[in-house]
């Protein structure tokens, strides 16, 4: 197994309070979660655990900084989603806010202390090129040019490519569906825009309901391979789940919902691992109910080995000999669950040859 | 114990096995490195900095070596990573040591937002702390490095930290950074001067640095308070000038060489606000370096 980690420790609650004010503890604590991005998370837990008088005045000066940086992600998060629905407001386009930008404006517990670095937004795939359109003549502008990117993102892609505003260089990815089309699951998005919720005070903007903030962070970690931030995301699972789940109905509601949307090994897999990672207190009865959306006993096995180093935080005192190897093998398989064989092999052919000739030219 | 104090071989063990700990202002910055060309600008320029101890909380581990591959062998490169993070694309080996000091600044900049900084260096004379912001070509670096060979204390080349809690500011006097002919102005004007290394083609062009003096680098744990902004202007064949700023005025100028006032927010604002009010402002275009030093001091 990976080496045990402090942040691992602290987010699950099961370590002790004297030992993190021991200076080396503290150091490690800090150094691990800052390569988690989740340095402001700490900052917050440790207020609300009335810890922070109790370490190191560096570890506070750092908490300090990291705290203003969340609140600077919040304010701007939220000034954006004004100038988005200003824009969007030409055309009527609705669109719902996912990810941190929802947890920011729904006043989520997994706002807390949450950091990000781009914008995430859904509008209805027919109001696709509108909105696209709208953005551009607003100063959001395309930053990647290459045919091939634009084609790949264009057809087989939830997303367009990544928009990027000239002034205030912020970041927005606009989605139509919260899965690729060519993806191996399939979830119907109309489904998932019935149970968003309008922001009071807004025409246009929306979010999703709590069940569908864990599912969608659910399909985002377990499918989408960008696990740089994994273990932020699973944090903000851990979050949403201990908050929702003070309400009694709320185990089965989700399940219900995991079903409708056709998201159940997602959702296996975020109890699976929130609760061997983080302590979140999932029921027992829970895990074996959601065990119908597991892959198998092997594949279970198999996944175990690869999550448990993948999303540690990704830091030197947290690897194994297996961990890079690890994040390549998640990396590739969240390929093969987004595309068909052959689409993946092209895909895959025309990268390589892509960075062959990038790295010729560059030598 | 102080870094000159080391001998050459502990020093070079140091920094290739667990990282050689310097008390760098309010950091504590431990750095590894195999680079012969970093241990040397250590010597030449860090000697007065204290070590840490063992047991000592380190803010920043960073570290510069060669990327891995058969680059270390084929025009050598450096790599300038945080703990992990490579923020920056490798540059030819020969920049190490002042990629030491690029890549501190980055660091800084990014993760030290206790403090609204300033993209400025920042000088004592008398008690009175003086803020000098630098836009590029501006020639904050320059009259600097003069009024540190003159006997001003040295809080800072490259940012003002000013404590978001009490408004003073924090030193970290670290190398002065000289670019082009500056080197060579700053080698003629004192004899004084001891720079480093003089590393050619560079993206800032001929880069050296300048040792920051004993006396300030052990007063580095002493905060100090805001008296002075003057924005410098190296302007040819020009009498030495103090033009006032409004307070409206130095507020929105200081902004603008802030790195991180959109961070701060209204506290940010407030920050600064507070800074103007206790601060004298001027524009100061000079030429001749011994003109300005008198102006100077003049207004302390």
């Amino acid at each position: 197994m990976p080496p045990e980690s402090i942040l691992l420790q602290f987010l699950s609650g099961s370590i002790e309070a004297e030992l993190i004010g021991e200076p080396s503890a503290c150091e490690l604590l800090l150094r691990q979660a800052r390569s988690a991005n989740l340095l402001s998370r700490v900052a917050v837990l440790c207020v609300e655990k009335n810890l922070t008088p109790r370490l190191p005045q560096r570890m506070q000066n750092h908490l300090q900084s990291a705290q203003a940086v969340a609140v600077a992600n919040h304010r701007s998060v939220r000034w954006e989603a004004k100038q988005i629905e200003r824009v969007l407001s030409a055309d009527e386009v609705p669109f719902c806010l996912l990810k941190g930008g929802a947890y920011v404006v729904g006043q989520s517990v997994a706002a807390k202390g949450r950091v990000f670095s781009d914008v995430d937004i859904l509008v209805p795939k027919e109001l696709l090129e509108k909105t696209e359109r709208l953005l551009i003549e607003n100063g959001w502008m395309c930053t990647n040019f290459d045919p091939y990117d634009q084609r790949y993102y264009r057809s087989w892609m939830h997303e367009l490519p990544p928009l990027q505003h000239m002034k205030r260089g912020t970041t927005l990815d606009v989605h139509h569906a919260i899965i690729p089309p060519t993806a191996r699951i399939k979830s119907d998005i109309s489904k998932f825009w019935e149970c968003t919720h309008k922001v009071a005070k807004h025409k246009l903007l929306y979010i999703p309901d709590d069940k569908d903030l864990i599912l969608h962070s659910a399909v985002h970690l377990f499918c989408d391979g960008e696990l740089e931030n994994g273990l932020r995301d699973l944090s903000d699972l851990d979050l949403l789940l201990r908050d929702c789940s003070v309400r009694d109905e709320f185990w089965t509601e989700l399940l219900t919902r995991a079903v409708e949307l056709n998201l159940q090994r997602p959702l296996f897999y975020a109890l699976r691992y929130c609760h061997a990672l983080l302590n979140t207190p999932v029921p027992v009865q829970v895990l074996t109910r959601t065990a119908q959306g597991s892959p198998g006993k092997w594949a279970e096995t198999w996944m175990d080995f690869l999550f448990c180093r993948a999303l540690a935080p990704d830091h030197v005192s947290c690897n194994d000999r297996w961990t890079g190897l690890a994040r390549w093998m998640l990396f590739v398989r969240s390929h093969w669950l987004k595309m068909p064989p052959l689409q993946l092999t092209q895909h895959l052919a025309r990268k390589g040859y892509k960075r062959w000739m990038k790295h010729k030219a560059s030598v | 114990m102080k870094l000159c104090s080391l001998p050459r071989a502990e020093l070079r063990r140091r920094l290739k096995e667990e990282g050689l700990g310097l008390s760098i202002g309010p950091f504590n910055t431990s750095l590894k490195s195999h680079l012969s060309v970093v241990a040397e600008g250590l010597e030449q320029l860090y000697g007065a900095f204290t070590l840490t101890g063992d047991a000592d909380f380190i803010d920043f581990r960073v570290s510069l070596n060669s990327p891995p591959g058969l680059r270390s062998w084929f025009r050598p490169q450096v790599n300038f990573s945080f703990d992990g993070f490579v923020p920056f694309k490798p540059l030819p080996q020969i920049q190490g040591f002042a990629m030491f000091e690029w890549g501190l600044n980055w660091v800084i900049a990014n993760n030290a937002h206790q403090y609204l900084i300033i993209h400025a260096a920042v000088i004592e004379r008398n008690g009175v702390v003086c803020i000098l912001p630098g836009t590029p070509g501006s020639g904050k670096s320059t009259l600097c490095a003069a009024l540190v060979c003159k006997g001003w204390r040295l809080l800072s080349d490259e940012m003002a930290l000013i404590s978001t809690a009490t408004g003073d500011i924090y030193p970290v006097p670290r190398p002065v950074s000289l670019k082009n002919q500056s080197i060579e102005i700053i080698q003629n004007y004192s004899s004084d001067a001891v720079m480093g290394e003089v590393v050619m083609d560079t993206a800032k062009g001929t880069v050296s640095h300048m040792r920051p003096p004993q006396l300030s680098v052990e007063q580095s744990g002493q905060p100090g308070t805001p008296g002075l902004i003057v924005f410098p202007k190296y302007t040819a064949g020009a009498e030495p000038c103090l033009v006032s700023l409004t307070q409206a005025n130095a507020l929105l100028k200081v902004a603008e060489n802030s790195f991180n006032y959109s961070v701060l927010g209204l506290q940010g604002f407030d920050v600064l606000g507070e800074l103007i009010s206790k601060c004298a402002c001027y524009e100061f275009s000079y030429q001749s370096l011994d003109e300005a030093q008198e102006k100077l001091e003049s207004l302390i």
